[in-house]
């Protein structure tokens, strides 16, 4: 269809049919006042502050919802309007509380503003006041419902996008009102405390509680930063006042959350202020942490390190890295733990997720996500299975939402109830553990029905010949048997998945670990493989990790046995790649997994440890073993922003600077590197991670030389493929997803598009094994009661130091 | 009629009915205006628990539920009485005296307009107009109508219906 040709206030545009109006003068720059418009909710119309005038019209159409129509000629702004907007005015401030002096909104309140556009100081309409009670129930954020002007935002976030379904509108006439069923206070309705109804209100009827008293948004500086919490790492805005943060608020054109936010990053980042960081170096004495000089600590960690290292040999040292700390900074420990002559380097959290890394790797040849989180919303078909995102991945959660509100076959198959399955096509409650059958049944219907993809199993898989003779005997009949579901439901779920065009899997990184183990993540690359889902947009397989820079971590060399980029230890021209580059010898030998050093206990090679921002002793709720491994060993450095449990058991302990006080990248589960802002000084004598470990380097006799952040990034680009395109500059909007080779190069979408890192995909033999499931005791506990982590595999240690800890309904990962 | 009056029946709500009633509808989120009429047509009203266990099986929030029965007059989230008295408001009958006729039926009831006795003996409502201008002021009780009242009269009239 031709562009549709218009006038407003003079200006002609030519724009797409189905343009509104509003949107029309928005591409001209024309500001016209809306209340109840939100760009990605269902049109509304309701409050007509955003009427215009149209020529030829009877009377002033709202805007946000007119289409606009050839030749019509718009006046935004003209009398007519102007009254009909302050006759609104006048009405909304009729049953409204004008105590703008101290209301938290001013500033940055519409209806506020638009009095001011107008001139309306004050109603002309004289009537009755709502006088409702505040709901002060919970931690978070103050209802205050009489100053609410019912534009619906709320809801609309809170029913469409989050799916959370705590608020509706009730009642009718005068008393209308928005709030939970019941009118039961927030605390106690299904309300997920996102905030994202706190930031879309356009009045001050949702305030956060942090907020009260502490600066206007015109005293506030706004700094872009990275969540610390999941691995989706969305994108936040600090607003600090006088070195302290009083509040976050989503970037809104973030092509990772756009304008999303989960109770973690809207209020979690207050741990950053506890009264319990570490503010100067400890060493241990006589049982006692005491605080010492730098020096002192410094000293004592080259000279004990040293020390085990010439009695024990150099593999006598291990370290472990942080899954939260920056690109940056993980580089600069491996390189510090390598430069001291053993690859005895890996992370701890990254085990609780081994069995994803192990399948991934098996069938793509690469354990990343395959797709960004973004593209979820637009496939046709999506299959959750052993996870609930909303606990969770909140803004995985959301995208799911958006493809089945736009017509995508959603199948959720968890044993419990989560809330997918309200906007599900298929439920499919299996029995706790069989999700291997299952996924077996699935593909033996895709085979023998032929929905799978012949031309795509032909020319980019391996292996489908032993797939379709391993999965003979799953029938939906005998999966039926194990999993306790209906044949049929087994059949239309499988259907659902391999006939639509695009069809994503959505599952967890840490769900291995429960279900199957490496089996169940080779059994979703199966399905993926069969009917071409992969290697194309809005396809693909989502294990998201459960930090927010592990994937950083695990790209920046963190293993015993790769170096950056997962170049191979074993290549030696790699080996001397990096050599020169760092001006020491690397070792070729391997060094030893975490895992595998734990598990020698009391025999175990390792005497010397240096733990940064990890903390194994609280990981999936904690282990006896690993204490007591800790305390056998000789030396123990940890290095982070609170004395955690591991900490405790520590020999010295280094302080650290948190998220918000370092400049640094942080790569997401879409392998998104993104740039964090310091928005704070750091408290005390800490110094950011990477800062502690240059000088350290120092110590031990090392010539590291950076300025900063940006020169160590520069070094990890130079040194590494998949990130050789990225540099600084090209991170400011939005970030840039790897592999990026070179400077020219946009980043990648989506992985495996003409190959895989393997060759071809490879297609595995896996069985249902009920004895796969963990033993108790394990490192990864379980649960899939609903309101808890589905994944108890990290630490808490961030979490309960904020006032999020008293929200257990979602997510409290790390 | 109290909060906890209210609690206090909801307790034995039998919520293998509310299933059977809904069980046509399953997965038909657009037909919940008739299935909250069929179940209040059932029990009278719309007690909490119901509501609550048809926003589970339906998976419409609560919230939801609870918008949509507030803002039609015929759902009534409380239990109503064994006798519907309703008053009417009409201006013939208010110049008559209906306010001092409302008046009296609260005190003799001890519940205000919109309420129901904890006996469950009586609901009071308030009409707009029940259409007999000339019996003014008017009620009704049930489908009797009563006119020509005086508050004085009103006592023996409620004391007819058990």
């Amino acid at each position: 269809m031709s562009a549709i040709k218009l006038t407003i206030d003079g200006q002609e545009i030519e724009v797409a049919p189905g343009t509104t109006v509003l949107e029309a003068a928005r591409q001209l720059g024309i500001d016209i006042p809306t209340f109840c418009h939100d760009p990605e909710l269902p049109p509304n119309g309701a409050c007509r502050i955003c009427v215009v005038e149209v020529e030829k019209a009877r009377a002033l159409v709202a805007s946000c919802v007119a289409p606009v129509g050839p030749d019509m000629v718009v006046h935004t702004e003209s009398e007519r309007v102007i009254n009909a907007r302050k006759n609104n005015l006048h009405l909304l401030l009729a049953n409204h509380h004008l105590d703008c002096i101290t209301c938290e909104k001013t500033g940055d309140c519409k209806l506020q503003d638009y009095c001011y556009r107008y001139g309306v100081a004050s109603t002309e309409f004289e009537g009755d006041y709502k006088n409702l009670p505040y709901d002060d129930t919970n931690e978070f954020f103050l209802r205050d419902m009489n100053k609410c002007i019912l534009c619906g935002i709320c809801v609309g976030k809170d029913q469409l996008i989050v799916g959370a379904g705590a608020i509706d509108f009730t009642k009718r006439g005068f008393v209308t009102n928005v709030g939970p069923g019941f009118e039961d206070p927030i605390e106690e309705s299904s309300c997920v405390f996102c905030g994202m109804c706190i930031d879309n209100c356009p009045v001050g009827a949702l305030i956060p509680k942090y907020v009260t008293g502490k600066g206007r948004p015109w005293q506030t500086e706004s700094v872009p930063a990275v969540c610390p919490y999941c691995s989706l790492g969305c994108n936040i805005n600090l607003h600090v006042k006088d070195n302290e943060i009083i509040g976050v608020s989503p970037v809104m054109e973030s092509p990772v959350n756009r304008g999303h936010l989960c109770v973690q990053g809207k209020f979690g980042w207050d741990f950053v202020h506890s009264d319990e960081r570490v503010t100067a170096p400890m060493v241990k004495s006589d049982g006692v942490f005491v605080e010492v000089s730098w020096e002192e600590a410094l000293d004592y960690i080259v000279d004990n390190i040293k020390e085990a290292q010439s009695r024990y040999g150099a593999d006598a040292l291990m370290g472990l890295s942080s899954p939260k700390a920056s690109n940056e900074e993980v580089y600069l420990f491996q390189k510090l733990i390598r430069s001291l002559g053993t690859n005895n380097i890996d992370s701890y959290t990254k085990h609780s997720h081994a069995s994803a890394v192990e399948g991934m790797m098996d069938a793509l040849g690469n354990a990343a996500t395959t797709n960004s989180i973004d593209e979820v919303a637009a496939t046709g078909a999506v299959l959750v299975i052993g996870a609930n995102p909303a606990e969770s991945h909140p803004i995985l959660d959301y995208r799911v939402r958006e493809a089945a509100h736009k017509g995508a076959d959603l199948i959720v198959a968890v044993p419990e109830m989560i809330g997918l399955v309200d906007v599900s096509t298929g439920y499919l409650p299996l029995k706790e553990g069989t999700e291997v059958a299952l996924l077996n049944a699935m593909a033996n219907v895709i085979i023998s029905e032929g929905l799978h993809d012949q031309d795509f199993v032909d020319k980019r898989t391996e292996g489908f010949d032993q797939l379709k003779k391993a999965v003979e005997k799953y029938t939906p009949d005998y999966a039926a048997g194990i999993t306790g579901l209906d044949e049929e439901e087994i059949r239309s779920a499988a259907r659902a998945y391999a006939s639509a065009e695009k069809a994503v899997i959505v599952s967890d990184a840490c769900a291995g670990e429960h279900i199957g183990g490496a089996d169940f993540v080779r059994a979703l690359a199966n399905l993926a493989l069969l009917t071409g889902n992969v290697g194309k947009e809005s396809t693909g397989v989502y294990l998201p990790y459960g930090e927010n820079n592990l994937q950083g971590a695990a790209d920046m060399g963190v293993y015993p046995n790769v170096l950056t980029g997962y170049q191979h230890l074993k290549d030696k021209a790699v080996r001397d790649k990096f050599s020169k580059a760092w001006g020491v010898e690397i070792s070729e030998t391997s060094g030893m997994s975490v895992a595998d050093a734990f598990a020698g206990g009391k025999n175990s090679s390792i005497k010397a440890m240096y733990i940064m921002g990890e903390n194994p002793v609280a990981c999936g709720g904690g282990s006896p073993e690993v204490v007591e491994y800790l305390k056998n060993l000789d030396f123990l450095v940890v290095q982070d922003i609170f004395i955690t449990e591991t900490a405790a058991l520590a020999d010295v302990i280094i302080p650290a600077s948190a998220f918000a006080e370092k400049l640094g990248t942080y790569t997401n589960t879409e392998r998104r590197v993104q740039l964090s802002q310091p928005a704070l000084e750091s408290p005390g004598e800490v110094f950011p991670d990477w800062a502690v470990l240059v000088e350290l380097a120092e110590w031990f006799g090392f010539e590291w030389d950076y300025a900063g952040p940006e020169e160590i990034f520069d070094e990890i680009a130079s040194l590494t493929p998949e990130y050789s395109g990225i540099s600084y500059h090209r991170l400011v909007d939005g970030g840039l997803q790897w592999p990026c080779p070179d400077e020219d190069h946009t980043g990648t979408k989506f992985l495996h598009q003409d190959s895989f890192n393997r060759g071809k995909g490879l297609f595995s033999t896996v069985n249902y094994k009920p004895e796969a499931l963990p033993a108790k005791g394990s490192p990864v506990t379980v649960s899939f009661t609903p309101g808890y982590h589905v994944c108890q595999c990290l630490s808490e240690t961030l979490s309960k130091r904020s006032v999020i800890s008293a929200f257990k309904k979602t997510a409290v990962s790390s | 009629m109290s909060n906890e009056a209210v609690a206090e029946l909801n307790q034995d709500i039998d919520l293998d009915q509310v299933d059977s009633i809904i069980e046509p509808y399953l997965g038909k989120k657009e037909m919940v205006i008739p299935i909250l009429q069929k179940v209040q047509e059932h029990f009278g009203y719309l007690p909490r628990p119901v509501m609550e266990h048809i926003s589970r099986r339906m998976h419409i929030p609560l919230s939801r539920l609870y918008g949509v029965t507030t803002f039609y007059a015929q759902f009534k989230l409380k239990p109503r009485g064994r006798n519907i008295i309703r008053v009417c408001k009409g201006t013939a009958c208010h110049i008559q005296g209906s306010p001092k006729i409302s008046e009296r039926i609260e005190e003799i009831l001890d519940v205000e307009s919109g309420e129901t006795t904890d006996d469950l003996r009586f609901t009071l409502e308030e009409v707009a107009c029940i259409g007999c201008c000339a019996l003014a002021p008017v009620i009704m009780v049930n489908d009797d109508p009563h006119g020509r009242l005086t508050p004085d009269k009103v006592k023996d009239i409620l004391d007819g219906y058990e």
